[in-house]
């Protein structure tokens, strides 16, 4: 059974239909991506995914638990965090305080010190700036300080949006490898990218969403070199 | 010494405003709203302590427990009945109107029950007036508890925002529901904490300032709601010591505009100097400039 079962998603602003039926799955350990243009629907469908939006069909199923309804504070609990578009980091709040928001659902001391221990490993340049206010760092560094806050929750699966948003190609690279290193350790992560390039090199299967449906699918690598996919989003 | 009574009894008076200035300023940061019915939240809870102490002869201190409590789920109520559906509302205008409704509202329940004529309010604070430099000086039980007060809500109310969960939740809500929420903070749950705090907060400074000038009607609340309003924009909107800085401010300056230049300008002055520190600095005293990175 897949870990999350999104099945023919409908969702609507006002009288516009935004996403027109879709349906995809993500299995234990995978990298998945999500991509296409802007407008396409990429993060609608992430933030029904967290309940930020409620869908007027269809159903998003977590590992079997029916999550359609529930209210967007009470995913994270069940162990799916959300890195969402253009960070959204506490911009009055330390860094540390970010990553304390980050743990917020956390009553586990011990998992909080832990997690906050290995995140400053990883991102030394936090450790380095955590007392500083968040909205003092640079872009590069805010996708670092909303992926660490994300991974205070010790989620099960992380749902990132376009976490290359902004950056320059060197943080783009360093921004994918911080995906990997969350899914080496047995994170498995929905990739929601504009960038197809990086976000098919690192995953394993992809979705191609278009105006609100999804248009193609398969392997990561088959889809790299598939002629459309070249076209549209590879700019080969 | 004539000046140092007044300057303290500007700064009494300045803890009352900055006592609503609070539950202004706290709800406006989180909700990003102004709840103009807050005034009048301050002379319900003036009226269920004249109620019960005045009129049942109930305990003054059980009283004011009683109307905190009283003000709080008024508080939690007007937020769930008569904001929370407008909150996504397209014009942030349609909550704005709705709470000068729910404060017309509110005077005008309190007309029904209680009539127009002002009641004389029996002070709560039995403690005796202090005289200093052999009687020159007097300091009235009033403005001691009145400035106690308001002293130990803000040492609590920042330690309740700095230390506790719940006060971290406000601050996350006040940046950003939708960030907030991905935490795994109840967004809706925090707004109404926000609420019943303020409302609370209003009820302890309507018994206060009832104390301080005793006369109760329906329209007790509106004045000072106004002033306290101003005090929160003087000293930031939005932040906590802010509303304290706002409010003993334009208390100070009410009492002394009153005592030296004229009693009757004194609140055209309040109202002159806010207009000359918005125009100096926009957001206040103590206003955050809002930065942004993208």
């Amino acid at each position: 059974m897949a870990m999350l079962e999104v099945k023919d998603l409908e969702v609507y602003y006002g009288m516009i239909q935004a996403i027109k039926g879709v349906s995809f799955e993500v299995n234990q350990g995978e990298v998945i991506a999500l991509i296409g243009a802007n407008g396409a629907g990429k993060t609608t469908i992430l933030h029904t995914i967290t309940g930020l939006i409620q869908p007027k069909q269809g159903s998003v199923v977590f590992e079997g638990t029916d999550i359609t309804k529930v209210p967007g504070h009470k995913i994270v609990s069940m162990g799916m965090a959300h890195v969402p578009e253009g960070r959204r980091v506490f911009a009055n709040l330390s860094v540390y305080q970010n990553l304390k928001m980050g743990a917020y659902i956390q009553k586990d001391k011990n998992e909080i010190a832990k997690n906050l221990e290995m995140i400053y490993k990883h991102f030394p340049r936090l450790e380095e700036r955590k007392n500083q206010m968040a909205g003092t760092l640079s872009g590069g560094e805010q996708q670092m300080l909303a992926m660490g806050r994300a991974l205070m929750s010790s989620p099960k699966m992380i749902l990132m949006d376009e976490p290359s948003m902004g950056l320059s190609p060197l943080l783009v690279k360093e921004v994918f490898s911080i995906i990997e290193f969350c899914h080496e350790s047995g994170i498995t992560i929905l990739l929601v990218e504009q960038n197809a390039k990086m976000a098919l090199g690192i995953a394993d299967r992809a979705y191609v969403l278009e105006t609100g449906k999804i248009t193609l699918t398969g392997d990561a690598k088959e889809l790299m070199e598939d002629e459309n996919v070249k076209k549209a989003y590879l700019g080969v | 010494m004539s000046l140092i009574s007044y300057v303290i009894n500007g700064i009494s008076l300045g803890s009352v405003y900055a006592i609503i200035a609070l539950g202004y300023s706290m709800v406006y940061g989180i909700a990003k709203m102004l709840n103009f019915a807050h005034g009048d939240v301050i002379m319900v809870g003036g009226f269920v302590v004249y109620t019960m102490a005045s009129g049942l002869g109930i305990n003054p201190i059980l009283s004011i427990l009683c109307s905190m409590a009283f003000c709080t789920v008024l508080g939690m109520t007007i937020e769930r009945i008569a904001y929370r559906p407008l909150r996504n509302a397209a014009s942030s205008l349609a909550v704005l109107i709705t709470a000068i409704g729910v404060s017309y509202f509110l005077q005008n329940i309190a007309l029904i029950i209680y009539g127009s004529s002002p009641k004389a309010f029996t002070s709560v604070v039995t403690i005796p007036s202090l005289k200093l430099a052999d009687g020159a000086l007097t300091i009235s039980g009033e403005t001691i508890v009145t400035i106690v007060a308001c002293i130990i809500i803000m040492v609590v109310l920042m330690l309740f925002i700095n230390k506790t969960k719940a006060g971290q939740a406000m601050l996350a809500v006040s940046e950003d529901k939708g960030a907030a929420a991905l935490m795994g903070i109840n967004v809706n749950g925090t707004i109404a904490l926000t609420f019943a705090i303020g409302s609370a907060l209003a009820a302890i400074a309507g018994v206060l300032l009832c104390s301080a000038y005793p006369s109760l009607s329906p329209y007790t609340g509106a004045m000072p709601g106004i002033k306290a309003f101003v005090a929160a924009v003087f000293g930031g909107i939005g932040s906590i010591p802010g509303a304290l800085i706002g409010g003993i401010l334009l208390g100070l300056i009410e009492i002394l505009s009153k005592a030296y230049i004229s009693s009757q300008l004194s609140d055209a002055i309040v109202f002159a100097v806010l207009i000359v520190v918005l125009l100096v600095k926009p957001t206040g005293i103590l206003g955050k400039q809002i930065q942004e990175k993208v």
